[in-house]
This record gives C-alpha cells, sequence and structure tokens, in this order.
C-alpha cells in the first residue's frame, strides 16, 4: 500500500505569524499528505531532528520574520550534520525576490512568496518529495 | 542517501541512530514489517509501555510531555508514539501533537513519531504495535503510547499497553457518563488532568463514587489529580505507574499483559489480511440473492460457507476487571 508523504512544516525564531503555515498545512493535508507542525518558536536543530525521527519526506519552514537569512542557511547546515540532504528543504514567507534567489542557490528547493497560489506549492512537494520517495523507499 | 536494503537498515538500527527506527517503523507503516520485526523480535520485552488515553482537549499531548520530562529526570530513555486521526476524505492528516512535546525534540534520549491512524479505528494506528515493539528493541526504556481523543469507546490501548492512564477532563458529564463509558473500564490509573479547574473536585467524587459501586478483582485503579501544564500532581502519577508495573510484576500479571498484547496484534495482522482478501471478493459478490445468502456464497472462498450465519456478536467478552458489588 501507498504510504502517504510526510512533511514537517515549521514555524521558527521570534515569529509568532502562523495562519500561512497553517494554511499550507491544512493543504497539503487535503492533498492527501501527513502533515506533522512542529508549533511556533523552533530552533534549526529542533526542526532537523522532528524531520529525521518522524522520517519526513520534506521541511516546509515559514518565516514572516524577515530573519530567513539566517534560518534558513541554518536549517541547511543542520540537515547536513546529520546527513539529512535527501530531505526536501523548502519554504515561504516574505522573503524579497533577491534574497529568494540566494536562498535557492544556498540549496532550499523552492521559496513561495505571498501570492503562490496553493496547487503550485501541492504539485511542488508532490513532485519533489515523491522523487525523495522513491529514492530511500 | 539511496535506498537502504534491508541489512543496511538493520545495520544503522543497531548502531543505534534515530534514523534507522525512524526508516524502520515507516517500513513497517507500508506493510514492510514482517521481515525487519523477525531479525529483531528477540530484543524486545525490555520496556515498559504505557498507554495515554482520553477524550480530546483533556491534555494528553501535555500530560505526555510531563511524564517524559519526569522518565528523563531519573535517567530512563523514552519513546512517545502518538496518533492523530486521518482524513477519512483526502487520506491526509494534520499531526499536531509535537506542538506540547517540543522542550524534548533534541534530547538525543528521546524519540517521538506521529503516526496518522490512516482509517483504524479503535485509537491507534495500524502499526502502532509494530512502532512499540522496535522502540523496544531499539532499547528505549519507556514507551508512551498517546491515542487519538477517544470517545466511549475506543479500548485498544487496553490490550497494548501494560499500564493505562485515562485521562479524564474536569465538567465533562455526569455520574452516569462515568458510570456508562467503556473507556472507564481500562484504566488502571485515572487521571483528572486540569485539577485547578472549579469542577475538577466533583470529576473526583464521581469516579470515587462509581468505584465504591465495583468490587475489583486484583488491581484497583489509582485516582490522581493533575496539572499538566505546571507539573503539578506528576511525581504522584508516576509513584502509581511505578506501583502498578510493580504489582504486574509481583503478581506475575505481566505475562497475561504481554500476551494480551502479542494476541492484540496477531489480530490486527490476520483482520488486515482477511480484511484486503474480502475487499477483493466483495466485488464479485451476488446481488441477485438476499444479502445473508450472499455472505454464504462469498464466504464459501474462505472455506467458511456453512458457518452459522451468525447475526453480530461483537467482540469476544475480556473478563471485566470490576463489577457491582453485590454481583457475584
Amino acid at each position: 500500500m501507498a504510504r502517504p508523504l510526510r512533511i514537517v512544516v515549521a514555524k521558527a525564531g521570534l515569529d509568532g505569524h502562523d495562519r500561512g503555515a497553517k494554511v499550507i498545512a491544512r493543504a497539503l493535508r487535503d492533498a492527501g499528505m501527513e502533515v506533522i507542525y512542529t508549533g511556533l518558536f523552533q530552533t534549526p536543530e529542533q526542526i532537523v531532528q522532528t524531520a529525521i525521527q518522524e522520517d519526513a519526506d520534506g521541511i516546509g519552514l515559514s518565516i514572516l520574520s524577515g530573519a530567513h537569512m539566517t534560518l534558513f542557511p541554518l536549517v541547511l547546515e543542520q540537515l547536513k550534520a546529520q546527513g539529512a540532504e535527501d530531505v526536501v528543504f523548502f519554504g515561504g514567507g516574505t522573503i524579497p525576490p533577491e534574497d529568494a534567489d540566494e536562498l535557492r542557490k544556498l540549496g532550499v528547493k523552492a521559496v513561495f512568496t505571498p501570492g503562490a497560489p496553493l496547487q503550485e506549492i501541492i504539485d511542488f512537494v508532490e513532485s519533489e518529495c515523491g522523487k525523495r520517495r522513491e529514492l530511500v523507499g | 542517501m539511496a535506498d537502504l536494503g534491508i541489512d543496511a537498515l538493520v545495520r544503522e538500527f543497531n548502531q543505534r541512530r534515530p534514523r534507522g527506527l525512524a526508516r524502520a517503523i515507516s517500513w513497517a507503516e507500508s506493510g514492510r514489517g514482517a521481515e525487519l520485526i523477525r531479525r529483531l523480535y528477540n530484543r524486545t520485552g525490555r520496556a515498559i509501555t504505557i498507554g495515554l488515553t482520553g477524550p480530546p482537549g483533556v491534555g494528553k499531548s501535555t500530560l505526555s510531555s510531563a511524564i517524559v520530562r519526569k522518565a528523563r529526570s531519573l535517567g530512563k530513555t523514552v519513546g512517545v508514539i502518538s496518533v492523530d486521526p486521518s482524513s477519512p476524505f483526502s487520506h491526509g492528516a494534520l499531526l499536531g501533537d509535537r506542538i506540547r512535546l517540543t522542550e524534548h525534540f533534541v534530547d538525543p534520549d528521546v524519540f517521538i513519531r506521529s503516526m496518522a491512524s490512516r482509517g483504524h479505528l479503535g485509537g491507534l494506528a495500524g502499526a502502532s504495535a509494530d512502532a512499540a515493539l522496535l522502540m523496544d528493541a531499539f532499547g528505549l526504556d519507556v514507551i508512551l503510547i498517546e491515542t487519538v481523543g477517544v470517545g466511549q469507546s475506543e479500548i485498544e490501548i487496553a490490550e497494548l499497553a501494560q499500564t493505562t492512564l485515562v485521562a479524564l477532563q474536569p465538567g465533562s458529564g455526569d455520574s452516569i457518563q462515568v458510570l456508562k463509558a467503556g473507556i472507564m473500564e481500562i484504566a488502571d490509573i485515572f487521571v483528572v488532568n486540569k485539577a485547578d479547574h472549579p469542577m475538577a473536585n466533583q470529576m473526583r467524587r464521581e469516579i470515587r463514587g462509581m468505584m465504591e459501586m465495583l468490587q475489583f478483582t486484583g488491581w484497583v485503579p489509582e485516582l490522581v489529580m493533575t496539572q499538566a501544564l505546571s507539573g503539578e500532581g506528576i511525581d504522584d502519577l508516576w509513584r502509581a505507574i511505578e506501583s502498578h508495573v510493580a504489582y504486574l510484576h509481583e503478581t506475575g500479571e505481566i505475562e497475561t499483559k504481554r500476551r494480551e498484547a502479542f494476541t492484540h496484534q496477531v489480530r490486527q495482522l490476520a483482520l488486515g489480511r482477511i480484511q484486503k482478501r474480502l475487499q477483493h471478493e466483495l466485488q464479485h459478490a451476488r446481488t441477485d440473492v438476499d444479502p445473508y445468502a450472499a455472505a454464504g456464497i462469498l464466504l464459501a472462498h474462505f472455506n467458511m460457507g456453512d458457518d452459522e450465519e451468525g447475526g453480530d456478536d461483537g467482540d469476544q467478552a475480556a473478563r471485566p476487571r470490576a463489577v457491582v458489588k453485590g454481583l457475584t
């Protein structure tokens, strides 16, 4: 039987705005995925440990605090340190286009900004995390 | 990281890498648990398994977090299996129990796994028993299994866990609720959480009142008042758990518990396979006869066609732990 894709939706640092994260979580759930929501104020280490224990196929990080250039790279670092680079790391929030480009160069698989259609996000997650699933079984 | 064959997976598991345990549970969840469990089964049987059940919103996850904190303060390693419901429509799930457990995320001696029920109805997920076995084989000392928020009849957890905690919400229902509900009969320990609630004492009286009416065979359930958020009462709760565990070992009832957990899992596995087969056969079920006849014809394929056409007998009744006084 096919096991649903498992995605960690995370909020990091001093950022209490999780409406967007909840909308994404619900959208992925409605698309048939199992979504693990971490709650607010997580450290990069907490997020990556969660992804490992939950055997998540992807991590979606939402940041609306302006700290994206700090927190996204720290999560990437943790993923590397834990040997978990196969986990698809993507994110979204109020992120200027030049920063988004920079983050993609660093290894963030996708950056979604306000106005991104939910279907586009779902399609991305299904396709990229589906590839990861095929790889690790 | 490329695909792990079973040998690589078992190696990673044996090195006690969390990723090995995480992947092993995923294998079990996707129906690939047989070979894995076969290889690891002889290492199980060491852990204490605690079940935690109760209605939605009573504070199960917050209680879990407090119990984990207590167990860690005693140097025990802990596994948490936390079950939330899957959507019956999309089959997706929003697993949110971790929100209350964040303080334990980076503790290397705590392993938390959220599981979606995936259509399983008894308050657990189909692979919860496998996950518990795997955590046991991994060497975790205490395994805490938190059910979905349950109502009055989801009592599977009592078969799987050695010690069952039933968490109750002050202000929810009167003494008749307390008397009738099925989950009330499975408690080894009643936990009235939110003990600062104005109705908490009344809840305690209701439960005491119910227990005074009953005659117990063996263990008499304990009643503990807690405020999981502040940690109030958690020491008392842990003492109650320890005394139940001690009781199980002194009386030898632990063997009965283990057998129950084993039987539970065997039944789940067998039912799963029968159900799959049944689903297949149902596509070809006769529709030109009455339902009893159709069932008989269908079951002939299972060598069961001649069975008495029983109505629904319900589950075979387990021995009750308590009956009303005066009834022998």
